[in-house]
C-alpha cells in the first residue's frame, strides 16, 4: 500500500507516524476484524433477510 | 438561530436468528421487547395510549379501570402490541417485523445522540434478556436499513417546527439539503439498486429506496419529504416534521452532524433566510441516487436554474447561510453547541473536498469503506466478495464485542462524542428539558399506576378511583424538571401527585 511521505515537521504526533506504522495500524485493525467477522461470510450474508419497514 | 429545538430519533432494527432463517420476525421482535418489559417492570406493563384525540386543557378522561375491564381489552397478550415506555421517557416496541426504539424528546443534537446510543444499550440488554429466557434461540440485532435483497427499514428523525412555516417552503428548501447531506450522513452500503444487485459501494443505505419527492407513504414509494402530520402537540402552534430519508448511523459524529445540520437548516427555513438561495433541483429523486452512487463526491447535481454543483458545494451554501444568519444575530453570543455544530460541519465539508478518507475515524460511510479497502488491498478481494458484504452487515451488529463499528470505537479508531457513563445514565434517566421528564419520572416512580402513556399523555390508574385519569402533556417543553421536579419529588404516591397536579393552575397542560 502506497503512503505519501509526511514532510511537515510540525504536524502533531498522531500525523507524524511513519508509513510503516500506519500500515501496521491498519493491519492490526484488519486482524481484529478477522477475529470477529462471521466465519462463513456467504451464508451469513445470504441468511440476513428482512421484512420491509418504514 | 441555533441547533436547539425539540427533536428525536426512532430506529427500526434489523433482526435475525442465526440458524433459524424462517423464524417469524414479528415473534422474534416481540421476544426482544417483552423480555425487556418483564425485566424492568416485573410484569406490569403500561400500554401505549393510541387515542389520537387528546382531550383539551383540563380534561380527565373517563375510562373503565383495569380491574373492571374485559380481559380482551387488556392487550398485553397480543405480541403485535408489545411495548415498553421507558423510564428515560423513550419507547421500546415492535413495529411490525422490527423491534424499534424511539428516543425521548430532546432539545439538541448532542442529547439526541446520547439518548440514541442509550437505545442501543437498551436493545443489547433486551437481546441478552431474551436469550436468557430460553424461549427463543439467540437473536441478533442490526442498526442498519436494508438486507440488500430489496427490503428497507428506517431510522426516522423528528423535528418540532413552528406551524406558521409554510409546508411548501419546507419542501422547497429541505429537499436539496436531504439529497446532498448524504456525503456527511451516509452509513455506506455495498450494493447498488434496491436489491443490491450491483457490487459497488455507495454512500447511503437508504437512497435507492426513495422514489418520489413528496408523499405520505413510508413503506413503499418512499418520499424524500414525508407529509405525515401528527404533531402530538397543539396542531395550531406546532408541526412535527417526520424525516424518513436518513440512514441509521453508528458513528457519533455522523449522528451529531445529521441532527445538528438539519436543525440549522430548519432554523434557516423558519427565518425565511433561504429565499435568495434557490437550490431547487431539476430531478431530486434521480440526484438522490446519483449523489449516493458517487464515492468520488464529484458528481454535480443539476439545479432547476441550470447550475451544476457538487453535493459538497450545495452543503456549503447551506452552511454559509447558517453562518450569515448567526452573524446577523450576534454569533459571538451563541451557545457552544450551535458554534460546535457549525465548526464541525465546516471542517467535515472541507475534509470531504480535500481528502474524504481522512474522515475514516468520524463518518460511517468512510469508516466502512476504509475497512473494505483495507481487505481489498491485503487479500486482493473483488468488490463482489461475500467477505466485504459481511463487513457491511456486521458493521452495524449492535454487540460491542462483534459489531465492527463498536470494535473500531473500542480501538480508538472511531471518534466518540459522548461517554459510556453518560450513555448509561441516559438508559434510565430522561432528559430534563422536555415533557419526557414527566413521563419518564412517572414511569420510574409509579410504574404500577401508569395504565398507558404516549407522547402527549400519561394515563394513571389511581387506587380508589373508579376511572382512569388522563393527564395531557400536549406541550413538549412543559413537564420538564424545572416545572414538575419538585412536584414529583414531593409526591410520595400517585394519589398525591394527581391531587397536586389538579391543584396546580397549569401544571399539566400547555
Amino acid at each position: 500500500m502506497e503512503r505519501e511521505e509526511i514532510e511537515d515537521a510540525d504536524t502533531p504526533a498522531a500525523a507524524s507516524s511513519t508509513p510503516a506504522e500506519l500500515d501496521s495500524d491498519v493491519d492490526a485493525i484488519l486482524d481484529e476484524i478477522d477475529s470477529v467477522l462471521e466465519a462463513n461470510a456467504e451464508d451469513f450474508v445470504k441468511s440476513f433477510v428482512q421484512k420491509g419497514g418504514q | 438561530m441555533s441547533v436547539h429545538r425539540v427533536m428525536g430519533l426512532e430506529t427500526e432494527f434489523g433482526i435475525s436468528v442465526p440458524g433459524h432463517p424462517t423464524m417469524n420476525a414479528m415473534v422474534s421482535s416481540s421476544h426482544i421487547v417483552t423480555a425487556y418489559a418483564h425485566a424492568v417492570s416485573d410484569g406490569a406493563n403500561a400500554h401505549w395510549d393510541y387515542e389520537l384525540e387528546s382531550p383539551l386543557r383540563d380534561a380527565r378522561g373517563y375510562d373503565q379501570s383495569r380491574a373492571e375491564a374485559d380481559p380482551s381489552q387488556l392487550t398485553d397478550e397480543d405480541p403485535g402490541m408489545a411495548n415498553v415506555i421507558l423510564t428515560n421517557g423513550g419507547r421500546l416496541y415492535v413495529d411490525h417485523a422490527h423491534p424499534e426504539y424511539s428516543t425521548p424528546e430532546v432539545t439538541n443534537p448532542r442529547d439526541a445522540l446520547l439518548w440514541d446510543r442509550a437505545g442501543m444499550s437498551v436493545m443489547r440488554r433486551a437481546m441478552d434478556l431474551a436469550a436468557a429466557t430460553g424461549a427463543t434461540p439467540p437473536i441478533l440485532l442490526y442498526k442498519n436499513n436494508t438486507d440488500n435483497k430489496g427490503a428497507s427499514y428506517g431510522c426516522h428523525e423528528n423535528y418540532l417546527m413552528r406551524r406558521s412555516t409554510p409546508f411548501a417552503d419546507i419542501v422547497r428548501y429541505l429537499t436539496p439539503f436531504f439529497v446532498t447531506r448524504q456525503v456527511v450522513t451516509g452509513s455506506g452500503r455495498l450494493g447498488v439498486g434496491q436489491d443490491g444487485r450491483t457490487a459497488a459501494f455507495q454512500l447511503s443505505q437508504r437512497a435507492d429506496f426513495f422514489e418520489v419527492e413528496v408523499g405520505l407513504e413510508t413503506t413503499l414509494k418512499r418520499p424524500i419529504i414525508n407529509t405525515r402530520d401528527e404533531p402530538h402537540a397543539d396542531p395550531e402552534r406546532y408541526r412535527r416534521l417526520h424525516v424518513i430519508v436518513g440512514d441509521a448511523n453508528l458513528s457519533d459524529t455522523s449522528t451529531y452532524l445529521k441532527m445538528g445540520s438539519t436543525a440549522l437548516v430548519l432554523a434557516l427555513i423558519e427565518a425565511g433566510a433561504l429565499v435568495d438561495s434557490d437550490l431547487m433541483l431539476a430531478r431530486p429523486v434521480a440526484e438522490m441516487h446519483a449523489v449516493s452512487h458517487d464515492c468520488t463526491l464529484r458528481h454535480r447535481v443539476t439545479l432547476a436554474d441550470g447550475r451544476r454543483l457538487t453535493a459538497i458545494e450545495m452543503q456549503r451554501i447551506y452552511l454559509e447561510q447558517a453562518y450569515r444568519l448567526c452573524e446577523q444575530q450576534a454569533y459571538a453570543a451563541f451557545d457552544a453547541q450551535t458554534k460546535d455544530v457549525l465548526e464541525q460541519w465546516d471542517r467535515v465539508l472541507t475534509s470531504l473536498a480535500d481528502d474524504p478518507m481522512s474522515l475514516a475515524t468520524e463518518l460511517d460511510w468512510v469508516a466502512k469503506k476504509a475497512l473494505m479497502e483495507g481487505y481489498i488491498t491485503r487479500d486482493g478481494l473483488p468488490w463482489s466478495s461475500p467477505r466485504l458484504q459481511a463487513i457491511d452487515l456486521q458493521y452495524s451488529d449492535i454487540r460491542r464485542e462483534r459489531g465492527l463499528a463498536a470494535r473500531l470505537e473500542d480501538r480508538g479508531r472511531l471518534v466518540r462524542l459522548v461517554s459510556d457513563a453518560e450513555v448509561a445514565a441516559a438508559v434510565t434517566d430522561p432528559p430534563e428539558d422536555t415533557r419526557a421528564y414527566f413521563r419518564g419520572e412517572c414511569m420510574r416512580r409509579f410504574p404500577d399506576a401508569i395504565a398507558a402513556a404516549s407522547w402527549d399523555s400519561v394515563v394513571f390508574d389511581v387506587p380508589g378511583h373508579d376511572s382512569l385519569l388522563r393527564v395531557p402533556t400536549l406541550e413538549p417543553l412543559r413537564g420538564t424538571r424545572a416545572h414538575v421536579g419538585d412536584l414529583l419529588a414531593g409526591s410520595p404516591d400517585v394519589a398525591a401527585l394527581i391531587q397536586r397536579l389538579g391543584g396546580a393552575p397549569s401544571g399539566s397542560d400547555g
